[in-house]
């Protein structure tokens, strides 16, 4: 819109930006970006800029390999942090094919393209995510990607910064959180968590595709307040074994005419029938959309039992140990009803991961799917045979186990879209048959010395 | 009741304007109706729209959806009709600001005590070249004045030419839609606006949020204006959102 482009250049003018950087996303959730000068800017406002595709994870063709980066110029924003005193701006663009259409390997297009779904039938979807995350000692191991002899130090255990502990995690932390609010971004709680050098930022809700710009936008800003006080920050979802991993755990509510779809006053627990289909459809499809909402090997370090985080497709209110969770909702808080899906961890694609639960929780709405019965116990402490008397299935156990049950699925097909569907698929299946090559320091120490 | 929009202002555009969108041009509440000739004569010839009202009854009725954006009171044909209107004004859930009070000279005895009730006050014999620059100066504070450049609220200020905000001397690094949502917000100082209305006014077409999206714009305003600012916005609850503080109440 003429208004928004006029302000968007004026901004520059005024404030004095040297560089624009035009932020994207990859299908596998790695932020990316293009640096024009405001010379540039005006242009690239009104027609995009035309990149190399290929070079992208997930953007590639055999063909035509150019794609334009169209900037959304409601998301513009300064950035906080600036480069060698320069003032910085950014914002998120979408990725388009030179006719001019969106280009299907463009996350933010899957996620656009699930919301209006759910706006078709006169839902508008919000999300809140909990993002967790890690600050490690940053060495050269870290650094080069190599061999690490050594698990990863948390700072604020046993590390050499023992003597500044408290005082340096914390101080990133609140750093981190001012500079969110400082870029519009609303935090509900920042604390330490369970596990050494763990941290959590809650992020209050808003509307999901604006999230996903937020959660790819918070992950940066962790990343780089930590390097500049020389220390690792990390969304990778099991950097310790025995300890707690790092999960994106995220409440989800769907609004109709302005009002919370899933809280319904007539009902014993306030919930309507909307959340009920809601649940079942993300249920019945946990198992298919687990791959996107915990895409790497790592991610299925994390889904073991005995920490927080869910290896069974259950529900329940308030038990932390199912997948889908309903929190208690405060009294005459009736509009903040909603529903937390635990499996997600910090390091999916956000886009696609809102993509996916948004359609399984929609086509239960739409089939008019039953709730299963809630999870009684705590799930943690039963065995599988008691779990499969229960009718409660498990969730997928490795990256193999989940992709082999994405591939059948026509929902995640759908929604991805054939192009991010299949090149999501053909690089997990090449993840893991890279990690089923290597010989693992596990392996050594428990073979080596007895076999 | 007579009206009149005397410069054809329309209906304030939000992101779906062309250029610089206009600032808001609500009418001036005038008061009594008819307008006194020489009151509707000078204020037709500043350019100001008003409508005019027969009493708080009356005001409350024809009041638009963002409300007057001042009012202008006769008190000179009959005062207490005049006072009891300006206490009405007030003393509403979103008190009216600017207010005028047009007097004859022999009244301004009248007015002691009253101070709450009015902003400025103008002689009978003054309309003219004097209410237009008192009018102006008092209308320029909400960025609805002929000069509508700068709003100013405390320790806010909106630059409305450069698109510029500033709180307490930091400038704000606004996203566009949360910078016309604090300058529509700015210019209706004490009122009262309910999600749907600030939805139509400031998005100005059935946006992809939804109704929640100007809560999510609110929070994030207040975080950018910071702590120590972030009241500047109040939740009204049940209704709304209303900027700045009610300055007096009955």
């Amino acid at each position: 819109m003429q208004s928004q482009r006029d302000y968007v250049l004026r901004q520059v003018e005024e404030r004095g930006v040297r560089f624009v950087q035009l932020w994207f996303t990859d299908v596998l959730g790695t932020p990316k970006t293009v640096s024009i000068t405001p010379a540039e800017l005006e242009n690239a406002l009104d027609e995009g800029m035309t990149f190399d595709g290929s070079a992208i994870d997930g953007f590639s063709r055999v063909q035509e390999s150019d794609v334009i980066a169209r900037p959304d110029p409601t998301t513009f924003q300064i950035l906080p942090f600036r480069a060698g005193g320069s003032t910085l701006a950014r914002v998120f663009c979408d990725v388009l094919n030179i006719d001019g259409s969106a280009f299907e390997g463009d996350p933010r297009h899957v996620l656009r393209r699930a919301l209006e779904q759910a706006y078709s039938r006169g839902f508008t979807f919000y999300a809140s995510p909990e993002l967790e995350f890690f600050y490690f000692a940053e060495d050269d191991h870290a650094m080069s990607g190599g061999w690490r002899p050594e698990p990863p130090r948390p700072i604020d255990r046993g590390s050499y910064f023992e003597l500044t502990v408290a005082d340096l995690a914390t101080d990133l932390r609140k750093k981190t959180v001012l500079t969110l609010e400082d870029m519009g971004i609303p935090v509900e709680y920042a604390q330490h968590e369970d596990a050494p050098g763990q941290h959590e930022i809650d992020l209050r809700y808003t509307d999901a595709l604006t999230m996903a710009d937020t959660v790819m936008t918070v992950r940066l800003v962790v990343k780089e307040i930590a390097q500049e006080r020389g220390v690792l920050a990390t969304f990778m979802p099991k950097p310790l074994a025995g300890e707690q991993g790092s999960g994106m755990h995220t409440h989800f509510s769907l609004f109709a005419d302005g009002r919370n779809a899933f809280y319904d006053p007539d009902d014993e627990r306030g919930l309507s029938k909307v959340a009920r289909q809601f649940i079942a459809g993300l249920l019945e499809h946990a198992p298919e959309i687990t791959a996107v909402t915990n895409q790497w090997v790592n991610s299925y370090k994390r889904l073991v039992a005995g920490y927080e985080a869910p290896v069974n497709v259950s529900w329940a209110h308030n038990n932390r140990s199912t997948l889908v969770r309903l929190p208690v909702v405060k009294r005459g808080k009736t509009e903040s009803t909603r529903v937390e899906y635990r499996a997600p961890d910090p390091a999916c694609n956000p886009y696609l991961c809102f993509a996916v639960v948004l359609a399984a929780g929609l086509r239960g709405i739409e089939k008019g799917y039953e709730l299963p019965p809630e999870a009684a116990h705590n799930l943690f402490l039963l065995s599988e045979a008691e779990l499969a008397a229960a009718g409660i299935r498990p969730l997928p156990r490795t990256l193999d186990e989940a992709l082999k049950v994405m591939e059948r699925s026509e929902i995640v097909a759908t929604t991805l879209g054939e192009h991010v569907f299949e090149w999501f698929l053909r690089n997990k299946r090449s993840e893991w048959d890279e990690y089923n090559r290597q010989v693992t320091p596990y392996e050594l120490g428990r073979y080596l010395p007895t076999l | 009741m007579s009206a009149t929009t005397a410069d054809g202002a329309g209906e304030a555009t939000g992101a779906g304007g062309e250029g610089r969108s206009p600032a808001v041009r609500e009418p001036l509440l005038c008061f009594p109706d008819p307008a006194p000739a020489a009151l509707a004569k000078c204020l037709a010839e500043a350019g100001y729209p008003y409508q005019a009202v027969s009493g708080a009854d009356r005001a409350r009725d024809a009041e638009p959806e963002a409300g007057f954006s001042g009012g202008v009171v006769s008190a000179a044909e009959d005062p207490e009709a005049a006072l009891a209107l300006c206490r009405a004004l007030r003393g509403a859930e979103s008190p009216l600001t600017p207010l005028l009070l047009v007097v004859e000279a022999g009244q301004l005895g009248t007015l002691e005590g009253h101070d709450e009730l009015f902003d400025d006050f103008v002689l009978v014999g003054s309309l003219g070249d004097e209410l237009e620059a008192r009018l102006s100066h008092l209308l320029a504070r909400t960025g609805r004045g002929k000069h509508r450049d700068v709003i100013t609220y405390g320790p806010l200020a909106l630059n409305l030419e450069t698109y510029q905000a500033v709180v307490a001397g930091r400038p704000l690094d606004l996203t566009f839609m949360e910078y016309e949502l604090l300058r529509f917000l700015a210019a209706h100082p004490g009122k009262v606006f309910t999600r749907e209305v600030l939805l139509s006014r400031v998005w100005g077409y059935e946006y992809f949020g939804g109704a929640r999206t100007v809560d999510v714009h609110v929070r994030r305003l207040r975080a950018k204006l910071g702590e120590e600012h972030a009241n500047l916005i109040e939740t009204v609850r049940s209704v709304g959102y209303r900027f700045g503080r009610v300055r007096w109440a009955p």
